[in-house]
């Protein structure tokens, strides 16, 4: 039982890390395509 | 051949004259150095009876911040004086002043270990039990595997924001195993208790691979800036 | 190309949730480690993926060194091929043969050898100029993610199994360690150095991480024959059916990896667009500004 705690926390981990990363390209993907908005709205 | 080594002697002989005459650096780097020995023999009990299998570590670590210290310096008076761009546009081999520079730094890196060797004999009580002339072929292999991949990433740091950060982000990891090498090396032969024969030979063979890295790759870096 | 997108996104998790069902319920219950070994299932096949991320990483970064020197583009394209024609006769001699670990089959060792001037070429054609730049800081980033997993999954596997998190002569994960440590500096060299040439820099240091590698695993082997440690996710061969598991495993995670550099991808096409831009728009603010004071002049 005490090991499958390690398991789970494993399985966790991994999704975690996945999610994060995948959040920070969605935050940088919104932030660009803002600028560009911006851009070509000045022109 | 013969043009690389004279611009190489001359550019070695330049930077020899120079910091000798601006003795404030030098000085200020012997003075770190001695600090980092002092902080470790109040770090780490020279009396307890691990100390013998550490100290091959505390050594190599010593040296590598002394190295680093040293090595950040390294390009700053041609940056100041914009001697590189009179470097990019000379014929002479940029080789040459890749080589003069990693041997000025081996000879001012190799002079502060010198300075903290005894130290660390007095303070550790050190004795070798192995082979102690096997600690010249490490000392030296040792030293230019820091010191060759240390300039060549000193170079590459130029342009970054931080550049004194930059220097060992860069260097630490990709020595680990030239670092593995000369403390497992050192301490076998403190401790007596292993051949550093593999060490030795793995040394040589970093400081082959990655001295003809280092070769092909500077012109590169050099008209990267 | 976008509708490929989501359609891709919809089989790759299908595939990631049969590959769980395979790794919980499927797979049998290890003899020794019980039900906690099946950690490997995440910890493995994210480690070939980084491998596979930071080799794609080393060509690219290759091929855009020696992109604008005819003779070395010539005379690397000459090594590769001599590598692969090399290696794969190789495993046909006895003595080569013998070398190979236990289990290994020299026809396996041909296949991967053989992959690496594929790789060579096919990346060479697919990502021209620029684009290998682009496929290097993203198979970097990505190969990174991918890293960080298998050095938290790893402790967190040896810790019930071994009783310890981390075991300094484990060769594969503090080779692990280091290879993490050379991409995570490329990161910060990309991300700190604003010279014109990052790029070449970064390449550079790419192709230096590459010739580290085997010598930090050798260095890590002959410590760890001097100092016996134990090796954490264990050895020797492997039930048919774990096999099987891992595998399926990996390919979801290969999927996975192929859409997340994908997205990688096109973020960084978008982003340089977007530099270019701003370039390009104070370039005209400047010509503007220069020009709207003369012409009132005239008026």
């Amino acid at each position: 039982m005490n090991a499958l705690k390690f398991l789970f926390a494993a399985y966790i981990a991994t999704w975690v890390i996945h999610i994060f990363y995948l959040g920070t390209l969605v935050r940088r993907f919104k932030r660009l395509r803002q600028q560009m908005k911006d851009l070509d709205r000045g022109e | 051949m013969t043009s690389i080594w004279t611009v190489t002697l001359a550019t070695l002989k330049k930077d020899i004259r120079l910091e000798w005459r601006s003795k404030d650096a030098l000085n200020s780097m012997l003075f770190f150095s001695l600090l980092v020995v002092v902080i470790f023999v109040f770090s780490f009990d020279p009396l307890a009876e691990e100390s013998r299998h550490i100290v091959g570590g505390l050594v190599w670590v010593g040296f590598l911040f002394a190295a680093v210290v040293a090595l950040n310096q390294t390009w700053a008076r041609e940056l100041r004086n914009q001697v590189l761009d009179a470097y990019r546009v000379s014929p002479a081999p940029a080789n040459a002043l890749f080589l003069a520079k990693v041997l000025g730094n081996f000879i001012f890196v190799g002079v502060l270990e010198a300075l903290m060797t005894p130290l660390f004999v007095i303070f550790y009580n050190l004795r070798v039990l192995g082979s102690a002339w096997q600690l010249i072929p490490i000392a030296i292999l040792g030293t230019w595997a820091l010191v060759v991949n240390g300039t060549f990433f000193a170079a590459m740091s130029l342009r970054t924001r931080n550049r004194e950060i930059m220097l060992p982000l860069l260097l630490f990891p990709i020595s680990i195993p030239a670092v593995i090498a000369m403390v497992a090396g050192t301490t076998a032969i403190l401790t007596g208790e292993d051949s550093a024969h593999f060490y030795i030979v793995l040394l040589l063979t970093y400081d082959v691979v990655f001295t003809t890295a280092s070769l092909a790759l500077f012109e590169t870096i050099l008209h990267a800036e | 190309m976008k509708r490929l997108f989501p359609i891709l996104s919809i089989v790759t998790a299908i595939l990631l949730a049969y590959a769980l069902y395979e790794a919980l319920v499927v797979a049998p219950a290890d003899a020794l480690q019980g039900e906690v070994y099946r950690i490997i299932y995440y910890h493995v096949p994210s480690a070939w993926t980084a491998f596979l991320l930071f080799f794609i990483n080393f060509i690219a970064s290759i091929q855009y060194l020696v992109s604008g020197k005819p003779a070395a583009k010539s005379a690397t394209k000459w090594i590769v091929i001599a590598i692969g024609v090399i290696g794969v006769i190789a495993t046909f001699i006895p003595a080569v043969q013998q070398m190979l670990p236990t289990g290994m089959r020299p026809s396996a060792v041909a296949t991967t050898v053989i992959l690496i001037p594929a790789f060579y070429f096919l990346i060479g054609k697919f990502f021209p100029g620029d684009r290998l730049d682009v496929l290097a800081v993203t198979t970097a980033e990505v190969g990174v993610v991918f890293c960080t997993i298998v050095l938290v999954t790893g402790p967190i596997w040896a810790r019930p199994v071994w009783g310890i998190w981390w075991a300094p002569g484990d060769i594969r994960l503090t080779s692990t360690l280091v290879l993490w440590l050379i991409y995570v500096s490329y990161l910060v060299l990309r991300r700190f150095s604003n010279s014109a040439q990052t790029q070449m820099l970064a390449a550079a240091l790419a192709v230096f991480g590459a010739l580290d590698v085997p010598l930090v695993y050798f260095s890590i082997w002959f410590f760890r024959t001097q100092h016996p440690q134990p090796v954490i996710g264990g050895g020797g061969s492997m039930d048919p059916r774990m096999l099987n598991v891992l595998l399926i495993s990996w390919m979801a995670f290969l999927c996975f990896a192929f859409l997340v550099c994908w997205s990688r991808f096109r973020l960084e096409l978008l982003h340089r667009e977007v530099e270019e831009a701003y370039a390009m728009e104070s370039l005209a603010g400047s010509v503007a500004g220069v020009s709207v004071p003369l012409t009132r002049r005239a008026q």
